[in-house]
């Protein structure tokens, strides 16, 4: 058994705003072992985004605030760690790979100068020892004509490319745990495809732990080992990659999944959407926060928050359903079975 | 005009963009088809492929460069009297992507769908506007106590469907839809899709579904075209082309889109595309895919495949399929085999 390299417990962030404060995780907790591939799932506003920010402590300063929860990685919490001290980590033992590629790169340097950045920020390499291992990672992520592009400017690359330089530098100081945030949403599908073969070929041979963020569960049943639902800051459903898409728990996860074209499928078939749309998190009552969009809501749901139910050692669900004070009859035939 | 007689008919419809003095970018490079009255056509391709200039083209955003627009059998880019002009533009509405910046931020819901019967319908009274708004309102979902707010009260899915309020208040026949889901959250997009559909039945619409996502354009699309670089590469019935895509790079399109199924992600075999789509400004010789082609032959970068029905209602362009080519490229290879 490989050992967790990143545990997350029982995160909560919060955010000062003019209206008070709104907290957009509460309480995630997850955790991943050496070369593992976690998804987390959620639509915008669900709390997936922050969660990665805190983990890299990218949220901002003036407003958000941490009062509840730990980041262990190897066994140090990063939420104790000066400001230095997470630079040290930050870029180099864990990296993070954006949505948009064009402004996470600096339009006015050269890609090969910022694969270098990191390099000689967190090795002891010489500068021309950097840029022989910068053209290494270009070359390592595909890009043609390396030796001549280290000296290219990012708008003198296409999406895809571009994905690949984030991707390299990202991977320079061969992180252990790399987070992507929506690193394919802003490509097309062909070009979505090599990205994602790309990051599993390389995971492969770094052994990288990746965080993958996502809201498309085909990218996830394509890269994932293990997956986090959240909704309004909350994992609704942990579990490993078939418990999740075969054995279903959470109302919330069958509504993704039923609202997802799917190919085979004859086009008579409607698709089956959720009704409504995601809660503000300012005015959040004490139930469950799905309950309004529900289709299987009880009495109890609108009034009481559910406690999280163990299934089996990897499975979990928060969810009044599964709870064990919930006669049986109450569960639908659709949850725990695979619907298609 | 009655149930499936062609209401749209696009000849051999170019757009071109000069740039400078040397360059022009060819966004639509010669496409024909057809849209039936009440039918949905899906125009799907990856960005940059021309897809949302054709929709612009048809709603008289853009004068085309050449080719002809025909709307009930007469050119909309022709000459019209100011009322012919005013119907036209009438009966042929778009909604857009972004939910965002499609809404004036400083008009109200009530502002933005009666800016339309204003204009076309000036005699009504402000009291009838604010009905006929009203009913709008409710037929897209939403409920008449949100017609005096503005925009930035709204999540996304509910501004599209104030997009699909606006659009429906001159009582349009037909619908440009340039991606209109693309903007929004998964379970967001089926509401939308359903919504538009039931549209459909209601007011006998028929639409132009532009979209870059395969698997949501075939749950609305009774036809599918595939766009590469300006041109049509395949148009068939929406269920034939998962069933039977006969163009390489719709095989290649479909076989990328990532499946929400681990078992078949596992098992299935990927074609991978090399590389990306080349410049709209200095478009390959011959077949435009020939590049990334995974069945590229040497005949692909010399000569322009045509676009020819190979099975009935089945229309695509690749030199695959054309058995006279295949037969030389037989007769070469074996020649140099003996």
């Amino acid at each position: 058994m490989k050992e967790n390299i990143l545990d997350v417990d029982n995160l909560h962030v919060s955010f000062k705003t003019r209206n008070g404060e709104i907290t957009a995780v509460k309480g995630v907790s997850f955790s991943l072992k050496k070369g593992e591939t976690l998804a987390i799932v959620g639509e915008s506003g669900s709390g997936k985004s922050v969660t990665a920010k805190s983990i890299m402590r990218l949220l901002p300063k003036h407003s958000a605030v941490i009062p509840q929860g730990e980041i262990k990685f190897e066994g140090q919490d990063l939420l104790e760690l000066s400001l230095k001290d997470m630079q040290q980590v930050r870029g180099s033992k864990i990296s993070m790979v954006f949505q948009d590629p064009m402004t996470s790169l600096n339009p006015t340097m050269k890609i090969g100068k910022q694969i270098m950045e990191g390099l000689k920020k967190h090795q002891t390499l010489t500068k021309s020892e950097a840029r022989q291992r910068a053209l290494e990672m270009l070359e390592l992520v595909g890009i043609p004509n390396a030796k001549k592009r280290l000296d290219a400017y990012p708008h003198q690359f296409s999406g895809g490319m571009r994905q690949r330089v984030v991707i390299a530098m990202a991977l320079a100081c061969i992180p252990q745990v790399l987070i992507a945030d929506e690193p394919t949403t802003a490509l097309d599908v062909t070009i979505q495809a090599q990205i994602l073969q790309l990051m599993k070929n390389l995971q492969e041979k770094m052994d990288t732990a990746i965080v993958l963020i996502t809201h498309d569960l085909g990218v996830v049943a394509n890269m994932a080992d293990k997956v986090a639902v959240m909704y309004a800051g909350e994992v609704v459903e942990y579990g490993t990659l078939d418990e999740i898409f075969y054995e279903t728990q959470h109302p919330y996860t069958l509504g993704l999944l039923g609202s997802m074209p799917n190919l085979n499928a004859k086009r008579s078939e409607p698709l089956i959407p959720i009704p409504g749309s995601p809660p503000d998190l300012a005015t959040l009552g004490t139930g469950c926060p799905f309950a309004a969009r529900c289709p299987y809501t009880m009495a109890v749901c609108h009034d009481y928050h559910p406690r999280k139910t163990e299934l089996s050692e990897s499975h979990s669900v928060l969810c009044w359903l599964q709870d064990s004070r919930t006669p049986e009859n109450h569960a639908p035939e659709t949850v725990g079975s695979a619907q298609r | 005009m009655k149930k499936n007689e062609d209401l749209l008919v696009i000849n051999d419809l170019k757009k071109h963009f000069k740039i400078n003095k040397k360059d022009t970018l060819k966004a639509v490079d010669g496409i024909s088809f057809t849209i039936k009255k009440g039918e949905t056509l899906g125009l799907v391709g990856e960005s940059g492929c021309g897809k949302s200039t054709v929709g612009r083209t048809i709603s008289q955003i853009y004068e085309p460069t050449s080719g002809e627009i025909l709307f009930e059998h007469e050119d909309v880019h022709g000459k019209f009297s100011k009322a012919e002009v005013k119907q036209k533009k009438r009966d042929i509405q778009m909604i857009f992507q972004d939910p965002y910046s499609s809404l004036n931020p400083r008009l109200t819901v009530m502002e933005i769908i009666s800016e339309g019967l204003v204009i076309h319908t000036p005699d009504a009274s402000v009291k009838e506007r604010e009905q006929q708004v009203n009913e709008l309102l409710e037929l897209v979902g939403l409920n008449k106590s949100h017609s005096g707010r503005y925009p930035h009260e709204f999540s996304g899915g509910q501004r599209q469907r104030i997009g699909i309020a606006r659009a429906l208040a001159v009582n349009p026949q037909f619908i440009v839809a340039d991606e209109p889901i693309a903007a929004l959250d998964v379970s967001i997009q089926a509401q939308i899709v359903n919504l538009l559909k039931t549209l459909q039945e209601e007011k006998e619409l028929t639409y132009l579904f532009i979209a870059h996502d395969l698997s949501m354009v075939k749950y609305i699309s009774d036809r599918i075209a595939v766009m590469y670089l300006g041109r049509i590469v395949e148009l068939t019935d929406s269920e034939n082309l998962y069933e039977n895509p006969m163009h390489p790079y719709s095989e290649a399109l479909l076989s990328a889109i990532p499946l929400p199924d681990p078992k078949m992600e596992r098992s299935r075999v990927q074609i991978l595309l090399k590389g990306d789509v080349p410049s709209p400004i200095d478009i390959p010789s011959g077949c435009r895919f020939h590049t990334r082609c995974p069945r590229a032959m040497d005949i692909c970068s010399k000569l322009d495949p045509a676009f020819v029905e190979r099975q009935p209602g089945h229309f695509v362009a690749c030199h695959l399929h054309d058995e006279e080519v295949m037969a030389a490229e037989k007769n070469e290879w074996g020649s140099v085999s003996v």
